[in-house]
């Protein structure tokens, strides 16, 4: 096992009201920080893709077998070990005088970076990468000066064709039969 | 055909076969309760206090092996369930509540009577229901109950807005449940199981320890036959407790914190632990660190996040009880394990925990010990929870399958009145014991009248010390004595029997105590005795907080000391 540095958990959720809360008070339970959650639709109807990122000292075995009994959540899986893409998305808001404008492009540039908006005073930089290259730019621009950086935190999947969640389909096919064995699992007698 | 949603409730409550629900109306209710009538297969009973209703769907749940059903109306009524759903999701008890909301359009808004119970009970339930459409409301039904009573069973709430009761709509019962993100029950692999009969086969000194699991999954047969084929000594967790015959030569009974100093001692010294259906509770460890330093350790749990929780097994095997020592036991062998089996019992002779003093003062584990005997064991019991919930672990050792109900996750004292009533209503023609502590019989005494009103010949024996017990015997042992909030002046409980038209029975005496028990299980209605016991009788054995089982203070040596400590 590499060492990991953060925890990055993949969920496969109903998208409904209050699932959000649901996941998130079980992490207040134990008393767990969420570092980073990104949240969107999934490729099936009526389902969400969350990305979870938390703390390496995390007890994540616990809290995601504590999620994965949760009704709406569907699937859930610890990534952190294998074999991932991820991906941030930060916009940044710097300010440029003109005398800084022309530095702050190269660095843009060097980064693979955007800007989406140019006002007389200031920039607004888009950058997408991991979030090491996102710390590493908004390290070269606090020179400049910041006015704010809004960042979307990591979204991650599986590389080659598995998917990130594979039990989904499989579920979904199998019948639920009203009690397993004919009978309520729970008797005196 | 158009049903409003209190209708179709009532339709779909009648096809998960319920047939009682404890409940009391209110504002928000009002349109169910208006339906009642008209369902007369679904009895309700009415109870004093929400709580009590959400006790009593438990200890009915219990007992029954149904889902047990309360309802409650907003606010309020909804808040004062949340002990009871608690309860039911620190005991996994399959419980369905319907709580009444405001109507939708004050939702949010702080409207009279307005908790947001989903909000509330999110961390105390299987799962929860707001229903905004009354169409919704049968595949929510059905859904909780599925939820509620497969897997590890717990409590589910349905929050219903008092015109989503009133909304007429098509009735569709939905013939297919949809539930892709539940998966109540798993299997292990084959390889596992293998693994576990290897380590069994192996093991020169094995333990097992038996929790509500066994219960739940009625693996009786199974642990006996796994028991009686490897000659392994079966623990009962609190919960455990009447899974395995108390009488079988090789039940050793309750470990942990107030258990048998045996039974803490062997599993200091095992080699191997079976913990089936438990889920290492503190009261069970003792201190984590040193718990079981030589054993290994098999899970058997149907609940995924109880493996490796507290205890990290050598081989875990996630489902459910029966259907795993079914195999297991296959490939389990005989073996005698003759020299385990004389060290434990020397242990015991060594030991022996839970003697009663020989004296004439009148003994609360005396009073307890001659229930279970003159009932010889064919009764239910329930305990609040107390001094004498332990006594009653300690010394009523059950025969019967199922049959002692107590609340041990949670330890809400005022369990004893409400779950009585719950296992009278779903045992009739049963003796049921309701074993209560001074003060935890405080807590929902109110709940006499529902004894009264509903027939319910429930024998309530009062463990009368004049203390919150428990609590009394913490400060003495842990806080220099220094007896704050807990000595008792209690109300003249013969008088509150009367009052409830409750036959009331006091007794002061140890000679007095036969009789009196004759008495209350001869007479045919509810019958409430005030045992005036021993103030300061203490509990033993002990496992101080956070010490490790080997710290057990056992009864003899512990009283000796304090003998020469006061001369």
């Amino acid at each position: 096992m590499r060492e990991i540095r953060q925890h990055i958990i993949i969920a496969l959720v109903e998208d409904k009201p209050g699932v959000l809360n649901r996941i998130a008070s079980k992490w207040r339970q134990r008393g767990f920080n969420i570092e980073s959650l990104a949240v969107g639709h999934s490729e099936t109807a009526g389902l969400s893709r969350m990305t979870f990122v938390v703390d390496a000292n995390t007890d994540a075995e616990q809290v995601v077998k504590q999620l994965d009994k949760l009704v709406d959540v569907v699937e859930i899986r610890d990534i952190s070990d294998e074999n991932v893409v991820s991906r941030e998305l930060a916009l940044i808001k710097v300010k440029a005088a003109a005398e800084n404008r022309s530095l702050i492009i190269e660095i843009v540039n060097i980064f693979r970076a955007e800007i989406i908006d140019v006002g007389p005073e200031s920039l607004i930089v888009e950058v997408t990468g991991p979030d090491d290259k996102i710390d590493a730019m908004f390290d070269l621009l606090k020179d400049y000066g910041v006015v704010e950086i809004v960042r979307t935190g990591r979204v991650a999947l599986l590389r080659g064709v598995a998917s990130s969640t594979p039990g989904l389909h499989e579920l979904a096919e199998e019948p639920f039969e009203r009690y397993p064995e004919g009978e309520t699992p729970y008797s005196s007698e | 055909m158009e049903l409003t949603g209190a209708q179709m409730i009532c339709e779909c409550l009648v096809r998960e076969e319920v047939e009682y629900i404890f409940g009391l109306p209110g504002g928000s209710t009002l349109p169910f309760y208006d339906m009642l009538p008209q369902y007369p297969q679904l009895k309700h009973i009415l109870v004093r206090h929400e709580q009590v209703a959400a006790h009593a769907a438990d200890g009915y749940a219990r007992a029954s092996g149904k889902v047990g059903v309360c309802c409650a109306t907003s606010g309020p009524g909804a808040t004062n369930l949340v002990t009871g759903i608690a309860n039911a999701w620190l005991d996994s008890v399959p419980m369905v509540a319907l709580t009444g909301e405001v109507v939708t359009g004050l939702i949010g808004r702080d409207g009279f009577q307005e908790a947001d119970i989903t909000g509330i009970t999110l961390p105390v339930t299987k799962h929860n229901y707001l229903a905004l459409d009354a169409a919704d409301l049968p595949r929510m039904i059905r859904e909780a109950f599925y939820i509620a009573a497969t897997g590890r069973p717990g409590p589910v709430l349905i929050d219903i807005p008092r015109d989503v009761f009133q909304q007429k709509t098509e009735f569709v019962y939905p013939e297919k449940l949809e539930l892709r993100g539940y998966r109540p029950v798993s299997h292990p692999d084959h390889e596992h199981i293998d693994r576990a009969a290897e380590l069994i086969n192996e093991s020169k000194q094995p333990l097992i320890l038996a929790g509500h699991g066994v219960i739940i999954s009625q693996a009786y047969d199974e642990l006996r036959e796994l028991a009686e084929k490897g000659n392994i000594p079966v623990i009962t967790t609190l919960l455990g407790i009447s899974s395995f015959p108390g009488s079988h030569r090789l039940c050793l009974g309750m470990p942990g914190m107030h258990g048998m100093y045996w039974n803490n001692m062997a599993i200091s010294e095992c080699d191997l632990l079976i913990a089936i259906g438990m889920r290492f509770d503190d009261r069970v460890t003792g201190r984590l660190r040193d718990f079981a330093p030589g054993a290994k350790v098999i899970h058997i749990d149907i609940d995924p996040a109880e493996i490796g929780k507290n205890v990290r097994p050598t081989v875990a095997l996630e489902g459910d009880a029966k259907a795993i020592l079914k195999e297991l036991n296959d490939q389990v062998e005989s073996r005698e394990r003759e020299d385990w089996l004389a060290h434990l019992d020397e242990l015991r002779r060594e030991h022996p925990s839970i003697t009663i003093r020989d004296t004439a003062k009148l003994l609360p584990q005396y009073v307890i010990k001659t229930i279970y005997d003159a009932s010889k064991g064919d009764c239910s019991v329930v305990t609040g929870v107390g001094q004498h919930q332990m006594w009653s672990a300690q010394f009523m050792w059950f025969d019967k399958p199922n049959s002692l109900f107590t609340a041990g996750g949670l330890g809400p004292m005022g369990f004893e009145v409400p779950a009585a009533i719950g296992v009278q209503v779903a045992r009739p023609g049963e003796l049921v014991w309701s074993i209560c502590g001074d003060g935890s019989f405080q807590m929902t005494l109110q709940d006499l009248i529902t004894v009264t009103i509903n027939d319910l010949p429930i024998k309530f024996a009062i463990i009368n010390n004049r203390h919150l017990g428990m609590v009394r015997q913490w400060q003495h042992l842990f806080y220099h004595d220094n007896l704050v909030a807990t000595p008792l002046k209690n109300p003249d409980f013969v008088k509150i029997a009367e009052a409830y038209d409750i036959l009331g029975i006091r007794v002061t005496d140890k000679h007095m105590v036969e009789s009196a028990v004759y008495r209350a299980m001869e007479h045919p209605g509810p019958v409430l005795i005030d045992f005036q016991v021993e103030e300061h009788e203490n509990l033993w054995p002990m496992v101080p907080p956070g010490a490790a089982l080997q710290e057990t203070m056992d009864l003899p040596k512990y009283e000796e000391e304090r003998v020469v400590a006061q001369a």
